[in-house]
């Protein structure tokens, strides 16, 4: 039986009318310990001994054409069993959500590191061996473009994203206050501490790929297409993931060639990617330029923004960073203006990483408005409350629920804000100056197709079955929640099996959609059962309390276990409808942080930062939480440290190791407070839930750069502010 | 990673004798597998000396401390006796790498550690370190962590280690034994060959020398400071590091020992800024003049140029705390 709603309309808060109380309730990710102790078992680790192992060859050119790769050399190296060039293999991973297989045929270079071919041999040392030693000739071609800001790379300006409205020059003519700069963030990588990896093997037309992905359903038709088969004859398994933020929504290249190598020699195939590999070949984020412009009137309130990007990825990809993304929505004024470049250049594939769009956006916009508040003598948190839109200001919209303003003053309150002092440099200790900062967080809300079957067992036990992911969100352990809270069961009695594409398509980890989207489909199929229950009863569905496996419906109590004579199964199917388009649905929150910047060296230490987040029903609040705490870790990066260095001579990434690419360590993250309002949202689904995977990064790092305006009067403008930056506005000793 | 042989020592004969055939040492082998399985570094063969009797620390007659080339890292870090006398090298060492890497690092390894630069390590880019006549990437590459003093045309390349800036403080000097069997004694500044035309050749150590021990001074009377700035808090090599050991007697500089880290190919330190520091009452301008002597020579490359005003603002700091002169 199907459950299926389309959400066309609101939904009531029925989640509310549980008995059970384990929706909400902080509950630890079930898959902790198994991880902990090495028994949740990752692509790399799965297998019997018997796989053969695949390395990886990259190319060491820009641009050109592999036109000679010298096999007899490289198949006489000991171990070695194959080397594979198919046409097949991927030259580019897979966008998110692409469905269909990406860029492929090796042989032609489009960037540095591209993968060029597979050498598969016995052992991954072996294999290593041979594809660092393999001899490729080249045809180089010279008009590779590795600079995004050089005036050589061709411009594209899709004509959708080229925006005004009103007029922006008069109103920054006009304006009391008026901010007009240009910030720049780099590329970076997602560094998911699992590296990519699959294994493949073969049944007769059958394969399976056992992988480290975010989106199967999707993976599965990117591999059938890449591989030329139906997609009924693929099977695709992620039970475990660790760790995506973007980087795994789609197939990347190790995943095609074990495929193709398995059915070249009959045997499963497994290809682990390198460190260095991860960084080179699966996706950045864009590095950004950005313009940003505000106009104000004498109260502060904002009359004009114009936001001008600049992005860059090979050519031909449909993906650019939608940097514009927040700034649509977030602030009121009634003139704006949006510009959209991509730079057509030879880099690694830039893709979809954490909250793409409001992680690099925010950073600017709300920089540019702590300039403004600075500037207007305004407090940036008043700043902002003075221009929260009543509704969406560039479209005739609503919002679906709005809680900005409280969040913004929820944080002040809690931080400390009033004990600010505005002027910048003025607060010491020692040798460090102290500052505080603060930014909006905004995100949009995302709906997407889902289904989950629910299994309701003679036993009173469930089994929730679907084919989404969990790549450290948390997803195994909400979803047993919605079961338990539907269905009036304690989390011990639900059992949640993830990541294999023989069980219903979910909507995959991704744009923080994940918990909603399937999440609902559980719910749906829940609501089904109770449904079957009650009718076992010769009731309304709406009558029944259950709780630990008890009902009691009209003053009589009964037993689940004993009431149930055989399973019940139900599938939920949830998909987006007119809520999607007739309300703008959104997540809000407001980042503070406090840092101490060194005055004889400019190294900047966050002491503490606390952000409050709206985003609707809150599934797990311990989960939530932890997400928010790595966005804002993620932000930290952003904002001190993160940077994936291109050599600009042929684009190739200097510091693709995690000695030097800098995520932040332990010692980096302060006290963090991650704080949720109460809040339903009925547009967004039947369980009022909204995402909050990304919701936590968004601003993070403009707090944090404001923060050291505040503590040392140095703007940097320029991501990520390592301490060189802010050396140069540091007082002589 | 190429194939290779594999010996364990069971003496230091073995050790030495396999080491003059070619062989690479191994103790923690904390940067040396990471170089094999880049490639950037191919021995045929490795002998490893962890079953050796190197891994002790000991009081040596002159009341200094011999510290055997097996102790590791934290084991030398938590000494008694180096965190009361030495305590700039507990926590030098302390500033570097990451917990698990020091429980396994070695001091012999440590001392022997190759630079971190992205050139040397990728080896698809040219790099006169690792393939000697193919050229130098980095002076117009990326060289935000490079060296500013005792660079050539040839290669910036700089020192990574923590621990030999504070040895090198310390006036720490090498006990070496030859494949002959010999003991000598080298000073730590004279281990350390700058780059030149030979960046490939780092060090004075000849084929067949095994590094047993370091050896201590008695230890001085002085306020000790290691001092390192680095991009994030943890797990980061130093931009700049300053080991400085100094004392005030009646208003004047009595004791005067400064080595610096992040800023050249070997752990640097000039005699001339220490001459010029004694004797002398401390004060923002004779610090002044002290970083002047640093960085006389100093060339940067770009990327780089910051370390410059950066050395000269860190060592002011550290004089001053040092000696208690406010800024």
């Amino acid at each position: 039986m199907t459950a299926h709603l389309k959400m066309n309309e609101s939904q009531p808060p029925v989640l509310d009318e549980m008995a059970q109380g384990v929706i909400g309730t902080p509950t630890p990710r079930r898959d902790g310990p198994l991880k902990v102790t090495g028994q949740a078992t990752y692509a790399a680790e799965v297998g019997d001994g018997t796989e053969a192992v695949g390395m990886l060859v990259r190319a060491t050119i820009a641009k050109g054409r592999v036109t000679s790769i010298d096999e007899t050399a490289t198949l006489a190296l000991p171990g070695v069993l194959t080397i594979i060039t198919d046409e097949r293999m991927l030259r580019n991973p897979a966008q998110g959500g692409a469905n269909e297989a990406p860029v492929q045929g090796p042989r032609d270079v489009a960037y540095f590191g591209q993968p060029i071919a597979l050498v598969v041999a016995e052992t991954f040392e072996h294999a290593r061996h041979a594809a660092q030693n393999i001899s490729v000739t080249y045809e180089i071609l010279p008009d590779a473009i590795t600079d995004f800001l050089d005036g050589d790379a061709p411009i594209e300006r899709p004509a959708a994203k080229q925006i005004e409205q009103g007029d922006i020059e008069s109103a920054m003519r006009d304006a009391a206050f008026s901010v007009d700069a240009t910030y720049t963030t780099p590329s970076q990588n997602s560094a998911a501490m699992e590296p990519h990896a699959s294994i493949a093997w073969w049944d007769g037309e059958k394969v399976t790929l056992h992988s480290s992905l975010q989106m199967l359903k999707f993976n599965r038709n990117e591999l059938a297409d890449s591989l030329g088969i139906d997609p009924e004859n693929v099977r695709v398994l992620a039970p475990y993931v660790g760790g995506g933020f973007g980087s795994k929504l789609g197939l990347a290249p190790e995943a095609v060639a074990a495929a193709l190598a398995a059915k070249e020699l009959g045997r499963p195939v497994r290809v682990v990617m390198t460190r260095p590999q991860v960084f080179e070949t699966t996706m950045r984020r864009s590095a950004t330029h950005q313009r940003l412009r505000l106009a104000a009137n004498e109260q502060g309130e904002l009359t004009a923004i114009g936001h001008d990007a600049l992005v860059s990825n090979l050519p031909g990809e449909a993906f650019s960073e939608p940097v514009a993304l927040a700034t649509h929505f977030l602030y009121a004024g009634k003139n704006r203006s949006y510009s959209h470049q991509i730079a057509r250049v030879n880099l690694t594939c830039a893709g979809s990483m954490r909250a793409p769009g409001e992680a690099v956006g925010m950073l600017a916009l709300e920089n540019a408005m702590d300039e403004l508040a600075h500037d207007a003598g305004i407090d940036p948190v008043e700043l902002r409350l003075r221009n929260i839109p009543e509704d969406h200001p560039e479209k005739d919209k609503k919002f679906s629920s709005h809680c900005l303003a409280d969040c913004l003053t929820t944080g002040a309150k809690r931080f400390g804000w009033e004990k600010r002092n505005p002027t910048p440099g003025a607060v010491r200790e020692g040798e460090w100056l102290i500052g505080v900062g603060m930014s909006s967080a905004a995100r949009g809300n995302i709906l997407h197709e889902a289904k989950a079957r629910v299994i309701l067992h003679s036993d009173a036990t469930v089994s929730v079955e679907t084919d989404m992911t969990d790549i450290g969100t948390g997803t195994y352990t909400i979803l047993a929640q919605i079961a338990g809270e539907m269905l009036g069961l304690p989390l011990d009695r639900i059992e949640v099996k993830l990541g294999d594409t023989d069980f219903p398509p979910a909507a995959g980890s991704g744009g923080s959609w994940g918990a909603g989207s399937t999440g609902s489909a559980v719910f749906l199929a829940c609501q089904t059962l109770r449904s079957e229950i009650a009718d076992l009863l010769g009731t309304d569905p709406a009558e029944l309390t259950i709780k630990d496996g008890s009902i009691i419906s009209g003053n009589v109590q009964h037993e689940l276990a004993q009431l149930l004579t055989r399973d019940l199964s139900a599938i939920g199917h949830i998909e987006p409808g007119k809520t999607s388009d007739e309300v703008e649905q959104a997540t809000f929150g407001a980042h503070f942080a406090e840092v101490a910047v060194n005055a004889v060296t400019g190294e900047t230490r966050v002491r503490r930062m606390l952000g409050v987040f709206s985003a609707g029903r809150i599934l797990n609040m311990q989960t939530a939480r932890s997400q928010c705490h790595g966005g804002m870790i993620f932000g930290i990066g952003s904002a001190l440290t993160e940077e994936l260095v291109h050599d600009l001579r042929d684009g190739h990434i200097v510091n693709h190791n995690l000695a030097e690419y800098h995520v932040p360590v332990n010692l980096d993250v302060p006290q963090i407070d991650a704080v949720f309002l109460e809040e339903r949202d009925s547009w967004a689904n039947p369980m009022q839930s909204k995402g909050v995977g990304e919701l936590g990064i968004s601003g993070a790092g403009a707090a944090i750069t404001n923060a050291i305006f505040n503590a040392t009067g140095v703007r940097v403008r320029d991501y990520p502010a390592t301490l060189d930056k802010v050396l140069k506005g540091l007082p002589e000793m | 990673m190429k194939s290779f042989e594999y010996a364990r020592a069971e003496t230091r004969l073995d050790a030495t004798t396999d080491a003059r055939n070619g062989a690479a040492i191994i103790a923690g082998g904390t940067n040396l597998l990471d170089l094999m399985k880049l490639e950037v570094m191919t021995p045929q063969s490795i002998v490893d000396i962890n079953r050796l009797d190197l891994g002790t620390i000991d009081v040596t007659e002159e009341g200094g401390l011999r510290i055997g080339a097996l102790v590791t890292n934290s084991d030398l870090a938590g000494h008694s006796t180096v965190k009361r006398d030495y305590e700039v090298l507990s926590r030098a060492l302390l500033a570097g790498a990451s917990a698990q890497l020091r429980n396994k690092a070695t001091t012999g390894g440590n001392l022997l550690q190759r630079t971190r630069c992205g050139y040397f390590y990728d080896t698809a880019m040219p790099c006169n370190k690792r393939a000697p006549g193919t050229g130098c990437q980095a002076k117009e590459g990326f060289n935000r962590s490079l060296a500013v003093l005792g660079t050539s045309e040839h290669c910036i390349a700089s020192h990574p280690s923590d621990m030999a800036v504070a040895m090198m403080a310390l006036n720490a000097i090498v006990e070496v034994e030859g494949h002959d069997g010999t003991s000598r004694q080298i000073a730590l500044n004279d281990l350390y060959c700058l780059p030149g035309t030979t960046p490939d050749i780092e060090t004075t150590l000849q084929p067949g020398d095994l590094i047993t021990a370091v050896r201590l001074p008695k230890p001085v009377e002085a306020s000790q400071i290691y001092r390192k700035v680095r991009d994030r808090s943890s797990y980061a090599f130093a931009l700049v590091s300053i080991a400085a050991l100094v004392k005030v007697e009646d208003g004047k500089i009595s004791t005067a020992a400064l080595a610096f880290g992040g800023l050249a190919p070997k752990p640097w330190r000039n005699s001339e800024i220490e001459a010029e520091l004694m004797g002398k009452a401390p004060s923002n301008a004779l610090f002044d003049r002290a970083a002047d002597i640093l960085l006389t020579d100093a060339q940067g490359y770009g990327e780089n140029d910051f370390k410059i005003p950066l050395a000269r603002r860190t060592l002011k700091a550290v004089l001053s705390t040092l000696t208690e002169v406010s800024q």
